[in-house]
């Protein structure tokens, strides 16, 4: 642990070219496998946050209570294990879909398992957040449960859905780093490998520097996109 | 035809049981643009959401030109909720997508190609007065002009009934008076039958040719406008005609003596009665308050006098004010006492 040893001109040349040769492929594999896990915790997520408006007593269509409380202790359940333990827990599973455990690929797995509960959550929030009335509205223009999730709670929630998913993504990026510490690649990978294993802090900053560069771009992206989308601003 | 028949709504919350509704009755002939007027808290809302079903009922039931709505199945229902449409205080548009699909989403729902949705739809824009605002989005447009989409909405699947839930509560007279006489133009034309829930009388006189007064979940009087307000029997029901601001109530001083004089008729209200009282009678009454309002193609009102002097003085002058034809006269102290008495 030498700070002052770790800025000399010779460490400062390796990160360039650490930052040269490694990082792209680094970057890389962070951006897939944060995006790759985002797409299937969505693809599981959404649907799960839709049963919990739509299922609930007082929901569109209710479904029995037993299932529902199930519903939300495995939610809470996932949301409550750290992920670096729950990439642990289920090592098993990751080898059963990706056949090894090892690698950025088989990391999606827990990347996938640790946010799905996350976004259905961020889903049910965004869900909650429609008009009641316009729920109403619908039911007395004789919409079926599925009508009004599809042609009113969606649509009507979607700048708020695009704010959550913005950030289910950069936590889910956050995610990524971690899963480094066994097996999974990308910048985490890379700043624990140089920063934590040999002590090289200046790569370990630079990768800290990037993945914030890349949280702020992804975070400004989704605001403003989630800005541009709604309708209730006037003046557009 | 509408028939409710023995309606009661009885809800369960934390602070104990509520009747929401009792015993309701009540038909709504085709055609009819029918009021159903309360303060707030009387069941209006509970009772207008039971016609369609969005609240079941707890007892009794809803016939719908005869057939029963709380014995349909989901997809029956929902396929009678086409033709009993429902606009609401809150317009309740889709405040993501333009006029025109909002205006579209019924006939999206049941089924109707996209081309000629938009067709229908744009012909709806076009009789609520609003064609240019088909691609504005509900939040670039004024309380009046999203109350007319959802109006132009509701009348997309062609329905036989629409229900106004307080539909004009959030806007200004104005705008309440070009509304309403959409609602009636919608009536006349269209053949629609009407049902106005309201909290404001003022909107009864306007469009209604009957009236159901409710209060605390019963119906305390029902009738045609003109009877209803020309001879309003229950108590609520001279609450709401009566509104407390008009008289004043406690401003006048105490004692003396105070006479309703009701107007049911337009020839009544050219006569000169007080100043012929004046000559005949020799009564000098001072007018405290009057309000007088056009009914239909019939003027209504009432004055509110303080009569001086003796008893005598008061039958007296009772007994000539209800000599006069289309008048009723009230003493107002019995109605006063009566007010406060619960």
């Amino acid at each position: 642990m030498n700070f002052a040893n770790a800025f000399t001109p010779e460490r400062l040349q390796e990160a360039w070219d650490c930052l040269l040769n490694e990082f792209p492929f680094a970057i890389w594999e962070t951006l897939y496998s944060t995006l790759l896990a985002t797409f299937f915790a969505v693809l599981i997520g959404l649907p799960l946050g839709v049963i919990l408006v739509t299922g609930e007593k007082k929901g569109v269509r209710p479904l029995p209570g037993p299932l529902m409380g199930f519903l939300n202790v495995m939610i809470n359940f996932l949301r409550s294990v750290p992920f670096i333990i729950l990439m642990v827990m289920i090592i098993p599973l990751t080898r059963v879909i990706a056949g090894t455990s090892l690698g950025t690929v088989a990391s999606i797995v827990p990347l996938t398992v640790a946010s799905f509960p996350f976004i259905a959550r961020l889903v049910e929030s965004s869900l909650r957040e429609v008009n009641p009335n316009i729920i109403e509205t619908a039911q007395s223009m004789g919409a079926s449960p599925m009508q009004i999730v599809f042609h009113v709670m969606l649509p009507e929630s979607v700048p708020s859905l695009i704010t959550n998913i913005t950030l289910a993504i950069t936590t889910i990026m956050g995610y990524t780093a971690m899963s480094g510490a066994v097996g999974g690649g990308g910048l985490g990978k890379l700043a624990l490998a140089y920063g934590y294993q040999r002590y090289r802090y200046a790569v370990l900053y630079l990768a800290v520097i990037v993945l914030v560069v890349i949280t702020q771009v992804i975070q400004s992206f989704g605001t403003w996109l989630a800005r541009k989308c709604d309708k209730r601003l006037k003046n557009q | 035809m509408i028939e409710l028949r023995n309606l009661s709504k009885h809800f369960e919350t934390m602070d104990g049981s509520v009747d929401a509704l009792r015993q309701i009755n009540l038909t709504i002939r085709d055609g009819d643009i029918y009021g159903i007027i309360g303060m707030s808290g009387a069941g209006k809302s509970t009772l207008v959401r039971c016609i369609n079903m969005l609240e079941r009922p707890t007892e009794g039931s809803v016939l719908v030109n005869g057939k029963d709505m709380g014995s349909m199945s989901q997809k029956e229902l929902r396929a009678m909720r086409r033709k009993i449409t429902m606009i609401f205080q809150g317009f309740n548009l889709l405040m993501q997508r333009t006029c025109l699909k909002n205006v579209m989403l019924p006939l999206k729902l049941s089924g109707v190609d996209s081309k000629q949705a938009e067709q229908k739809a744009m012909e709806l824009l076009e009789l609520v007065g609003l064609p240019d605002k088909a691609n504005s989005y509900p939040a670039q447009l004024s309380g009046g002009q999203q109350q007319r989409v959802a109006i132009a909405r509701a009348l997309a699947t062609e329905p036989d009934v629409l229900l106004c839930d307080e539909a004009t509560s959030a806007l200004d007279p104005k705008t309440t008076h070009a509304i309403l006489e959409l609602i009636r133009d919608i009536n006349e034309k269209l053949g629609i039958t009407v049902i106005v829930i309201t909290h404001q009388m003022s909107v009864v006189q306007e469009v209604c040719n009957r009236v159901a007064i409710l209060e605390n979940g019963q119906v305390v009087e029902e009738g045609s406008v003109a009877e209803v307000f020309s001879n309003p029997r229950a108590n609520a029901t001279r609450n709401l005609i009566y509104p407390e601001s008009a008289d004043g109530g406690s401003v006048f001083p105490e004692g003396g003596q105070r006479v309703r004089v009701i107007f049911n008729g337009a020839v009544a209200s050219r006569e000169p009665l007080i100043a012929r009282m004046a000559i005949d009678c020799g009564i000098l009454a001072s007018i405290l308050g009057a309000s007088t309002r056009s009914v239909g193609d019939r003027a209504y009102g009432y004055m509110l006098l303080d009569i001086p002097g003796t008893p005598e003085t008061l039958a007296k002058a009772v007994s000539y004010l209800s000599a006069t034809p289309d008048i009723t006269v009230q003493v107002e102290a019995e109605y006063v006492a009566k007010e406060v008495a619960p």
